[in-house]
């Protein structure tokens, strides 16, 4: 316990002394995280609403791929990703191997299963809540997808902090793809993971306490700018 | 809808500018090392003063020596940095490396907790200590993850005439990481343990732990530094890659490995010869 103790005041003095080493990795981890995560919603978004409404063959089977991929293993990402990018590999000319932009291709990977899974259930929800308002205007499928989307868009905050809780959280894929590189590719969870290799326990665990607080803040503050229940009363009063 | 729009932008911006500040210069070069000379803070030490002087980049992806090889031979480096000499032999041997320069060396030490209760500390030589923790079956934490120590702990094995692979999993336990989680792991579990030297002193969760055995002459680790071939992968940068190798085998660098010290302990002796 008392290294617990002393963890929290290496946190904070880090934090309060505003250490440059970890100000930078905390701005990698961000930076990759949340660029991660903005992709993932471009591809996942359409995907998982297109498997929500869409009427085509082989929904069921492609839901339940995307379902199963949701428990992929950061590392086994991070090996494919590793396998592409390597110099020996089929994108090896590009030269992206130990950069941030593979960490992103691989979160990219990691966390786009999680946001098609749970939008196609938020869509799926609010489709079947909607079904007579849209059967009663005799929309176009397009439409319904653009509108759903809209207006759930407030319950794909959830998503997006699901994603962006993995992302930021993991260490596997970032580990072999980045290869933790002071001053490059070293991110919070692969600079707790050498500090624990090299018995700085306390500071490891202080580096982990300060992952928490940033986790915290973003959720505090998109709990305190989204509206409650917005979405589905602009869709009574439009309806 | 704009705001929505806004924010699509926003989206790919953000994207965008994680994409393109990604990419190496051309003064960049990665290194494939070994966990022990990273965990010792050596680079840490070393590399501002090389980068200072030449304006060349060292990036280093601190991996087990089996591994730094195995992504050298993809192309996945500029410059090779282990302690394993016939593993970088056979690498250059096939080509992959250009030369093998001997860099410096250390040595390799047996850790346990104080109590000793297989009675290390009292063995004659390395391959006594091994029978003594064998035969009394006291717990070992093995690297199990083909590293160079790990390599050098299966020949220290061979030699003592023991196999402790038939008792994996019992007292033989092998963790399949590096040294550092290893000696973490050790120590959690009151096992014996092989480590480098270096890795040892810089260590900080030692618990009740010493070194129980050390000086044998079969105990002696070096290290080999070796230019990936740019015959074999066209983008090695050779010449920032022979640049930091002339450094390291050369006086200054030379000077520096010797002047680096943890708990005012020298961790690293050079000895290059050029």
């Amino acid at each position: 316990m008392q290294e617990i103790a002393a963890s929290f005041r290496i946190a904070f003095e880090l934090i309060f002394a505003l250490n440059s080493e970890l100000v930078e990795i905390v701005g990698l981890s961000l930076r990759v995280s949340l660029t991660a995560v903005g992709i993932a919603l471009l591809i996942g978004m359409p995907l998982g609403a297109a498997l929500a409404v869409g009427r085509f063959r082989g929904r069921f089977t492609l839901t339940v791929i995307v379902n199963s991929f949701m428990g992929m293993p950061p590392v086994v990402v991070g090996l494919v990703v590793y396998l592409m990018l390597s110099r020996a590999g089929p994108l090896g000319v590009l030269g992206l191997l130990y950069t941030p932009a593979a960490m992103i291709i691989a979160q990219v990977l990691l966390i786009t299963p999680i946001v098609v899974s749970l939008s196609r259930q938020t869509i799926v929800e609010l489709d079947r809540e909607y079904a007579d308002y849209f059967i009663s205007l005799v929309t176009p499928r397009s439409s319904r997808v653009m509108t759903l989307l809209w207006e759930a868009r407030f319950s794909l905050v959830t998503t997006c902090l699901a994603g962006f809780g993995r992302a930021i959280s993991e260490v596997g894929a970032v580990m072999i793809v980045g290869g933790n590189i002071h001053h490059l590719t070293r991110v919070m969870t692969t600079a707790i993971a050498l500090e624990t290799s090299k018995g700085e326990l306390e500071l490891a665990m202080a580096l982990g306490i300060v992952l928490m607080l940033i986790a915290l803040a973003i959720n505090l503050l998109i709990a305190l700018f989204r509206p409650r229940d917005e979405g589905r009363q602009t869709l009574r009063a439009s309806v | 809808m704009s705001e929505f729009r806004v924010r699509v932008l926003a989206g790919f911006l953000l994207m965008l500018t994680g994409l393109i500040s990604g990419g190496a210069g051309a003064s960049e070069i990665v290194v494939q090392s070994t966990t022990s000379t990273a965990n010792s803070g050596l680079y840490d030490y070393l590399l501002p003063i090389f980068e200072k002087k030449t304006g060349i980049k060292v990036n280093v992806v601190a991996v087990g020596t089996g591994q730094a090889i195995k992504n050298a031979v993809r192309g996945d480096g500029d410059v090779l940095l282990v302690h394993a000499k016939a593993a970088e032999e056979k690498f250059v041997a096939e080509g992959y490396g250009v030369k093998r320069f001997d860099l410096m060396y250390n040595d390799f030490v047996i850790i346990g907790p104080r109590a000793d209760p297989a009675g290390v500390a009292k063995a004659n030589d390395i391959g006594d200590a091994l029978a003594r923790i064998s035969q009394s079956e006291s717990l070992f934490a093995s690297r199990g993850d083909d590293s160079g120590t790990h390599k050098k702990e299966l020949a220290l094995w061979r030699q003592a005439g023991t196999d402790p692979t038939v008792a994996s999993g019992r007292w033989y336990r092998e963790t399949g990481s590096g040294m550092g989680a290893t000696l973490n792991a050790a120590v959690g579990m009151d096992a014996y343990t092989l480590s480098d030297r270096a890795t040892w002193i810089s260590f900080a969760n030692k618990g009740g732990f010493d070194i129980l055995f050390e000086g044998d002459a079969a105990l002696f680790n070096q290290y080999g530094i070796i230019l990936v071939n740019p015959e074999k992968h066209a983008h090695v940068k050779a010449q920032a890659g022979q640049a930091f190798i002339e450094w390291m085998i050369g006086p200054e660098g030379q000077e520096t490995i010797a002047s680096y010290r943890r708990n005012e302990k020298q961790l690293f002796f050079p000895n290059a010869n050029p």
